[in-house]
């Protein structure tokens, strides 16, 4: 038996179109080694990056992008960025390193939640889009919030699961069911879930709620095998997608034979069958 | 004179250019942006940026991040 073809279409986010839902960051591996055989093991085409000072004195250092250049689209974010005025300079430097419109915007709220800050984002990430930039933006998963970045024509929306590094998973499906059947129909932008994925069942349930891709970063950096995680990250994203592309079987309270009841062979005992 | 570079304190000559500053540096010269009193600099532009007494610095690259 062969399968539907094609199981999947592809992923696009403003001029970029991907096989892969999944995005990965790049960073807390042990090694750029390892992280590389990561990135290869998630199959992954997208990757995130951060924009940090140079290091002065010693000789120049072992760089990033020469193990990820040329083979990922790459998605520079804003992280560590608490106002709008910081992220909208770090977009700016970015796009100047890397001659790319495109960004992650995060503006964060406090360095103990890492929670985004409305008011901020939305601030952010008007400049930025006025400015020509292909704004991917991290938010909570508050449906209203998701819409205000929507109307400003982002790329994505891209709601939180949970807390960043956190590995709680997905916190409220609730709110990204929300978002995925109000916000995402009327705008037509994919909903990306960004943090807090802990484990590969974290990314199949954001994906079989209809989320277009998933972006995780310590879920495999940190796990005890990252290798294996990447792994098991890659098959959690197509699974979930493809449980989301076929359709669940509602949950029902009761119980619902899959062997025929039909045709059964008489009980020893006394002949009756149990239930009729 | 003096100027701030990635927050450090730093004597360069007078006239001294961007593009000079950043060989002086000795860092990489690919996938890095450069900052100047809150303001991006080309790098089209490093060879007459003339640096100014108490000029603010900001050399970026790129780090792992999520």
């Amino acid at each position: 038996m062969t399968a539907p073809a094609p199981l999947d279409t592809p992923l696009i986010v403003g001029k970029h179109t991907f096989t892969s839902r999944l995005f990965v960051g790049t960073g807390k591996y042990a090694s750029f080694e390892l992280m590389r055989e990561c990135l290869a093991a998630s199959a992954t085409e997208c990757v995130t990056v951060a924009v940090r000072r140079v290091k002065l004195g010693g000789p120049p250092s072992e760089n990033l992008m020469s193990f990820i250049d040329g083979k990922y689209t790459i998605l520079p974010n804003t992280a560590g960025c608490f106002t709008a005025a910081d992220a909208i300079r770090t977009a700016h430097l970015s796009r100047e390193a890397l001659g790319t419109s495109l960004v992650k915007l995060e503006v964060l709220a406090d360095p103990k939640t890492l929670l985004p800050e409305p008011v901020g984002t939305l601030e952010a990430c008007r400049e930025l889009m006025k400015e020509g930039f292909t704004v991917l933006v991290y938010t909570s998963d508050d449906p209203v919030m998701a819409r205000r970045l929507a109307e400003l024509g982002v790329a994505s929306v891209m709601p939180a699961g949970s807390p960043i590094g956190s590995g709680q998973g997905v916190l409220n499906p609730n709110n990204i069911r929300i978002i995925l059947e109000t916000v995402r129909p009327e705008f037509k932008i994919p909903i990306i879930v960004d943090a807090g994925v802990g484990t590969a069942s974290d990314v199949s349930i954001a994906m079989e709620l209809g989320a277009d891709g998933v972006l995780l970063n310590t879920g495999i950096a940190h796990a005890k095998d990252p290798l294996r995680m990447a792994y098991a990250m890659k098959a959690a994203c197509e699974a979930g997608r493809l449980a989301h592309l076929a359709g669940r079987i509602p949950r029902k309270l009761y119980a619902n034979a899959s062997s025929p009841m039909e045709g059964r062979i008489a009980p020893a005992d006394t002949g009756a069958i149990p239930g009729e | 004179m003096k100027i701030t570079v990635n927050g450090q304190e730093r004597e360069v000559a007078p006239g001294t250019t961007l593009a000079q500053l950043v060989q002086q540096l000795n860092v990489r010269t690919d996938r890095i942006a450069t900052e100047r009193n809150l303001k991006v600099i080309p790098k089209a532009q490093y060879q007459d940026t003339v640096l100014e007494e108490g000029d603010k610095l900001e050399v970026v690259t790129f780090v792992g991040g999520g």
